[in-house]
């Protein structure tokens, strides 16, 4: 199979790459440009390890193709943290323990900010059902809301 | 495997004619991906058609909407000129998969995949829309409800694509609605639906109604006679138990681990009275 030349911005870098026809954005990212924070959970879109935002739109990366990714606008849990200060999402994760093994975090960490970017006050109910799409097998999610809660509170400035 | 980003609807048509192998359309991916992955099939060719102007677009057009074959359900449902003419079928695209799927799937995709379950579909087929087709031969018009075919399959021909999907104007006192089952909250493929659409006289009487029911046969059902039923009602307890009936009568549904026979039937009746009461809700009727 012939490469296909991708430019892309990634977290507001320019990047370039040679990726397969049949590659997903998933692979491209973790297996080509060192991004590991989106992970690979179920492969087709059931799960939301893999949650990344394209052209502000939130998607799991696994069913984009790298190809598709050709002058868009991305952002991956890399681009989260300024620095070393953590985005109030990921402190309030760590302060409510609303992560165990941790694989489906980055993906809840994506979609909560693009849920808060979007509704900065939402319900409980509006949270579950926008992280519907998010798995997570050992919190049992209720620590989740809370933490989602939280940050939403203080980037409120409640 | 090709994957070609097609600047044109002629050029897309042109590669997905002219290749003799297996072909794809790529909008939302969102099956196309999920079928990749999965071995059920392995493409020669990929054409994505979210890179063709104006496919990503929703445009007035005639009092009615002009829905582009590459709009993501997510964008469908944040038009307040969409949303307020057609709920129904908004609600019916709104509930296909997660927040992440809703971000990239397409009515024209559900449409195309031909699952009998499909969502978007019935809601379409309650709406009279009209799915605009480029192909080898041109661009023509073909009715929704005209282009599934069986599950997996549609009476789109070689090389034909659909660029949108036109749902018509409206009178005043007219609207729709969209219900399914599933056994979750969320995240789920219909066990039954149905899609109604009224438009109501000055009085709140069912002036024309038109019902479409999914994932009870191998394709969308239009339920024609039950439709008749409602019309010069109010839909009072007699004639929506008439109408369920009606409804039933043209269920064809299959018996798997998700429903039976009995319950895919007696669900879709059920789904459609109280899709029909919502739409007359909605329109301005009295209930």
């Amino acid at each position: 199979m012939k490469s296909i030349p991708v430019s892309t911005t990634i977290n507001g870098d320019p990047y370039e790459f040679l990726c397969a026809p049949d590659e997903t954005l998933l692979d491209v990212l973790r297996n080509r440009l060192s991004l590991t924070g989106a992970k690979e959970g179920c492969g087709t879109g059931d799960c939301g390890a893999c949650s990344v935002t394209l052209n502000g739109r939130l998607v799991c990366s696994c069913l984009v193709l790298g190809a598709e990714a050709q002058g868009a606008e991305i952002s991956t849990i890399e681009g989260m943290a300024d620095g070393d200060e953590l985005h109030p999402l990921q402190r309030h994760f760590i302060d409510h323990a609303a992560l165990q093994c941790g694989i489906c975090t980055p993906g809840i960490l994506v979609a909560a900010k693009s849920l808060l970017e979007k509704n900065p006050a939402p319900t409980d109910e509006e949270v579950r059902y926008w992280l519907a799409g998010n798995l997570c097998r050992c919190t049992g999610y209720d620590k989740i809301i809370a933490a989602v809660q939280a940050a939403a509170a203080e980037m409120r400035g409640a | 495997m090709r994957y070609v980003a097609a600047k044109t609807a002629k050029e897309a048509a042109g590669l997905l004619a002219a290749e003799p192998g297996v072909t794809r359309v790529l909008a939302g991916g969102t099956d196309v991906l999920v079928q990749l992955k999965s071995g059920m099939v392995e493409p020669d060719l990929i054409v994505d058609i979210k890179t063709i102007p104006g496919l990503g677009e929703i445009t007035a057009e005639d009092g009615g909407f002009r829905i582009g074959a590459a709009v993501a359900n997510a964008v469908l449902g944040e038009h307040a000129g969409v949303v307020a003419l057609w709920p129904g079928v908004v609600e019916g695209a709104n509930l296909i998969g997660s927040t992440q799927v809703q971000g990239r799937c397409t009515m024209a995709g559900n449409l195309c995949n031909g699952s009998p379950a499909g969502d978007a579909v019935p809601g379409l087929v309650a709406a009279n829309a009209v799915a605009r087709i480029a192909g080898p031969e041109g661009t023509r018009d073909c009715p929704v409800a005209e282009i599934p075919a069986g599950p997996g399959k549609t009476t789109l021909k070689k090389g034909e694509i659909i660029t949108s999907i036109y749902l018509p104007a409206r009178p005043e006192r007219a609207s729709d609605a969209y219900l399914r089952f599933i056994p979750r909250t969320e995240m789920d493929i219909a066990v039954a639906s149905a899609a109604v659409s009224l438009e109501l006289n000055a009085d709140g009487t069912v002036k024309a109604a038109r019902v479409a029911l999914g994932a009870v046969a191998p394709t969308v059902v239009v339920a024609d006679a039950a439709a008749r039923i409602l019309v010069g009602t109010t839909l009072d307890g007699d004639t929506l138990a008439s109408f369920a009936k009606a409804c039933e009568a043209v269920c064809n549904p299959i018996d798997d681990k998700r429903g039976t026979i009995a319950f895919r039937t007696r669900t879709a009746g059920t789904l459609a009275k109280r899709a029909a009461l919502i739409a007359h809700a909605r329109a301005g009727g009295s209930k």
